[in-house]
């Protein structure tokens, strides 16, 4: 039997390796996704973001083990970063997650981010698409762990939930700009350490001084993940922002939003490959290159014209 | 149809079964395969052979290598030889160490384990041994 079509009989086996596929073989990653597209789009997309150490792993086992509880299948996409100079990667998220992946209804995957920036890896939205059609009814994609300006997982997400800990508190103007922003949810993990409830009430005035979506403002949750306690709170406040995304096609508006991010990624993606080739082949470099140290030309000419001639 | 098989494509799971806490070997093992360019899952201690195969299939890794110290080697890697068959991923390679007597490890290669490395193997040794056995094992599936 075909791969895909132990895929689509639900062979859990060919669903990882679809995934594989879709990170390793460009080739033959456009025609995996041409069979796959169509049949995404229904699962409930839930982003776990926040700084290292922040709880995210231990955060998304305990909700897993509450969408079980409501009969719920769920995928979970763990990413972790790669090394940039061995290219090695150690993907330990399995270790946070003992609770969870071992029941028949969940998949969980861990996969190295391969040193691409934003959060996740090139292959974390393809990887969804595969969970999503597989059947998956949520689908949590846990992002490294992430600082400012790592905030692809709001392009993927339904829902983003935003992990923060009271040792945050320093870096919380930084955060304003950047991780506050894609938050619907904000949780305060580690809430029986010292400084918590300061530092939730000082996130709620910012939350309170912030201009957000009509209708939803994000709320500011204590957890302890470790201790499983505020997971239904969190459990109930994904509800009311799925509940929230359903009122007046605010979720179509969203996943419009997320494709135009998508096809811009796509399309960045094909120039760069382009760019890639015709840098490798050396020609229009050596070319352009000798003009621009002669002083025939500027650098920003010269890349215009290699830009012409990778569009051809 | 063969792809090149670089190391940073290279899919490992380390695991610890059984009731031992010594993980420190697993633990240096899993650094050695990571710093030679390796994607590394480590799913710590107590792993039931089970939990290990589950986690290999959704992980898809090319690899699984355990460590086992408690003298169960004889149960613990003829299981998990047996599940990988059950769930048709037997192209993955079983390898492992800890205190393995060369007649079992004879015995278990007979049933398909790979390599079983004793104390004081030099982690370059694994690693080249996972990268030999890892190029001509690949399966290239149709989609």
């Amino acid at each position: 039997m075909k791969l895909l079509d132990r895929f689509f009989a639900g062979d859990r086996a060919a669903l990882s390796r679809v995934i594989t596929l879709l990170e390793n073989d460009r080739a033959r990653r456009s025609d995996i996704l041409d069979r796959l597209y169509p049949r995404s789009g229904k699962a409930r997309r839930i982003g776990i973001t926040g700084p290292p150490g922040s709880g995210k792993s231990t955060l998304a086992d305990r909700l897993t083990a509450r969408l079980l509880q409501h009969g719920r299948t769920v995928g979970i996409i763990a990413v972790d970063p790669t090394s940039p100079f061995t290219g090695g990667a150690l993907l330990g998220d399995r270790l946070r997650m003992q609770g969870s992946w071992d029941d028949p209804r969940v998949f969980m995957r861990s996969l190295a981010d391969r040193n691409h920036t934003g959060g996740l890896s090139e292959a974390t939205p393809h990887a969804m698409t595969a969970l999503d059609a597989f059947g998956t009814d949520v689908i949590i994609v846990e992002t490294v762990g992430v600082g400012q300006s790592t905030l692809d997982v709001s392009d993927v997400s339904d829902t983003t939930v935003v992990l923060l800990t009271p040792e945050s508190g320093d870096s919380i103007q930084a955060m304003k700009a950047g991780l506050m922003e894609i938050a619907d949810v904000l949780v305060v993990n580690k809430s029986d350490r010292e400084g918590a409830d300061r530092f939730a009430s000082e996130l709620k005035m910012i939350v309170d001084m912030g201009r957000w979506e009509e209708g939803w403002k994000p709320s500011v949750l204590s957890a302890s993940a470790r201790d499983d306690t505020g997971i239904d709170d969190l459990y109930e406040r994904l509800g009311a922002h799925g509940d929230y995304l359903a009122g007046e096609g605010r979720l179509q508006a969203r996943r419009l939003r997320q494709g135009r991010s998508a096809i811009e990624k796509a399309l960045a993606e094909l120039w760069q490959g382009r760019l890639t080739a015709l840098r490798e082949s050396g020609d229009a470099m050596d070319r352009l290159s000798e003009r621009v140290a002669r002083r025939e030309l500027t650098p920003l000419a010269a890349a215009r014209e290699m830009m012409e001639e990778a569009a051809d | 149809m063969e792809q090149a098989i670089m190391a940073e494509n290279i899919r490992v799971l380390v695991a610890k079964p059984g009731l031992d806490g010594h993980d420190r070997g697993a633990k240096v093992v899993a650094a050695a395969l990571r710093d030679a360019g390796m994607e590394v899952i480590y799913t710590g201690l107590r792993q039931t052979p089970e939990m290990i195969v589950e986690a290999a299939v959704q992980e898809d890794v090319d690899v699984v290598a355990l460590s086992v110290l408690s003298g169960a080697h004889m149960t613990i890697f003829p299981r998990v030889m047996e599940l990988l068959r059950e769930r048709g991923v037997q192209h993955m390679l079983l390898t492992g160490g800890g205190i393995i007597p060369t007649s079992d490890a004879e015995e278990l290669a007979e049933i398909g384990v790979g390599k079983l490395f004793g104390p004081g193997t030099s982690t370059r040794d694994i690693i080249a041994y996972i990268k030999e056995e890892v190029g001509h094992r690949r399966v290239a599936d149709e989609i």
